[in-house]
This record gives structure tokens, sequence and C-alpha cells, in this order.
């Protein structure tokens, strides 16, 4: 299934375990921690994540970690970026053609 | 002087706001916005122009236009209008279509509307909250028709890549 990355921000944990998450990796056990929820309800958040690739999984000896991933953070603002560069030049544009009407 | 540009992303709301004020009267404002011949002239960015093939400014009509490139590639779009309040307000569905305004089924759409509002009698202020169904359609509202870079120069792509 795909999922893109408004699935991923729709949901306030979700948004809460990508904040926990952009300041270090976390272990499962970590993660749960900071939440009421139950562990099981917060792996599916991360699995929600993981098919957004917003979360990737590394394996370090026992223990599973996760990380986000930033790459795909910085997709958004690239986009956003390019949105925001597109209007502004308009309302220049914009500026110069009301002096003259 | 300030003119108080806003560009506000709300991705889980998954909106877009975006304000900025105008130094002119609100009805020289709301005409730039809503005469075909004036948009033309400001909502292409630059060396892309934009050409109206149909401009029916009323509730349930439609402007189609499509954007040009230099070499005559026409980018399309179909935008309907939901609600007018003339001199104040106005809403529609964006959603890019071939030259007839055909759109294909289940095309992503952007909702948008549009506020006018007199800050004084010289001076004006236009709210546009652009609300979008899923990811995809801001991806492809921001690309458009300008994948060659001509929004945003490539070189300015790597700085913004580099940045982080």
């Amino acid at each position: 299934m795909r999922r893109d990355i408004f699935q991923a921000i729709a949901d306030p944990t979700r948004r809460a375990i990508i904040t926990l998450l952009a300041l270090q990796a976390m272990t499962p056990h970590a993660l749960a921690e900071h939440f009421d929820s139950t562990r099981q309800a917060i792996s599916k958040h991360i699995k929600v994540l993981t098919e957004c690739e917003v979360v990737t999984q590394t394996q370090t000896g026992r223990e599973n970690y996760y990380h986000l991933n930033l790459q795909r953070m910085k997709e958004i603002d690239i986009w956003l970026e390019r949105f925001r560069k597109l209007w502004e030049d308009r309302f220049d544009q914009l500026d110069n053609v009301l002096k003259d009407l | 002087m300030t003119n108080n540009f806003v560009f506000e992303a709300d991705m889980a709301a998954k909106t877009i706001h975006i304000s900025r004020e105008f130094n002119a009267p609100i009805d020289k404002v709301w005409k730039a916005w809503t005469d075909p011949e004036i948009i033309e002239k400001w909502i292409a960015p630059k060396p892309w122009i934009a050409q109206t093939k149909i401009m029916d400014f009323t509730v349930g009509g439609i402007w189609l236009y499509a954007m040009v490139s230099p070499e005559g590639q026409k980018h399309w779009s179909r935008i309907e209008f939901t609600e007018i309040e003339n001199g104040g307000h106005f809403s529609s569905i964006n959603m890019f279509s071939d030259e007839d305004g055909n759109t294909a089924a289940g095309a992503p759409k952007s909702f948008t509307e549009t506020k006018f509002s007199s800050i004084d009698s010289n001076r004006t202020k236009v709210d546009v909250l652009k609300t979008f169904t899923d990811e995809a359609t801001i991806k492809m509202f921001a690309q458009m028709g300008f994948r060659e870079g001509t929004i945003m120069g490539y070189s300015q792509l790597d700085e913004l890549l580099a940045a982080e």
C-alpha cells in the first residue's frame, strides 16, 4: 500500500514520534516509555511511519533502533520552497501590473 | 515598505495559507485576480506565459488556461468557480486538464479560497487558502510545468539540498 507523508503526520502520536526521533534514534522500548499507549499501539504507528518511509530501522547487536529519514522530510521542504518561491515571484509581478492599472 | 508576505504550510491539515498586501485599492486588486487579460500578466513565472482559452467568471463557470513555455510546451489547468462574492472573495477547485478542460478521473485537486480585504483606501490584503487532497497534489502543484528549473534554478535547489 502506498502511503504519503500526510498520513505520517496526520496523527498527533505520530507527530510526537517524529519529534522524538528527530533528536535521536531510539529503541522500541525507549520510544514507548514516552507514551501512555500500549507498545502495540506505538508499533502500529511505527508501521505506518515505515510505510511512509519516514522511519527506518537498524539492528545494533540485539537492539532494534528507529531512525527518522531526514531525506524524506527534506523533500517536503523542497516542494514547499518551490511553491513559496512561485507565489513570491507572482506577487512581485502583480505589484508591477497594479502600478499601471 | 513591507508587503507582509506569508506562506504557511500546515501539513497535518493539508493546507497552505498564502497572504500578501498590495499597494492598490481593493477594486483594482480584485480586477487583477479576476480579469483574464490582467491575470495573464502576472500568474506565469518567467519565461513562461499564461494563455486563456475560456474565462467564465460565474459560479459553476471555469477558467481554462495554459502555461506556455518558450518552446511552446503547454500545461493546461482548469479552475472551476464554486463561490463568488463580488469584490470580497471567490472559491475554486483547481485541477490539471487537457486543452479541452477534461480532467482525468480521480485526478488530484486543490481547493482554493481567495479573500480580499481593504487595509485602507489604497492598500489591499489578499489571503489565499489552498487545501490539497494529498501529498502528491502539493508535489504536482509545486513542480507543475516547471521541471526545467525556471522557477527555481537547479543551483538554488542544490544549495537548498546542501543546507541541511
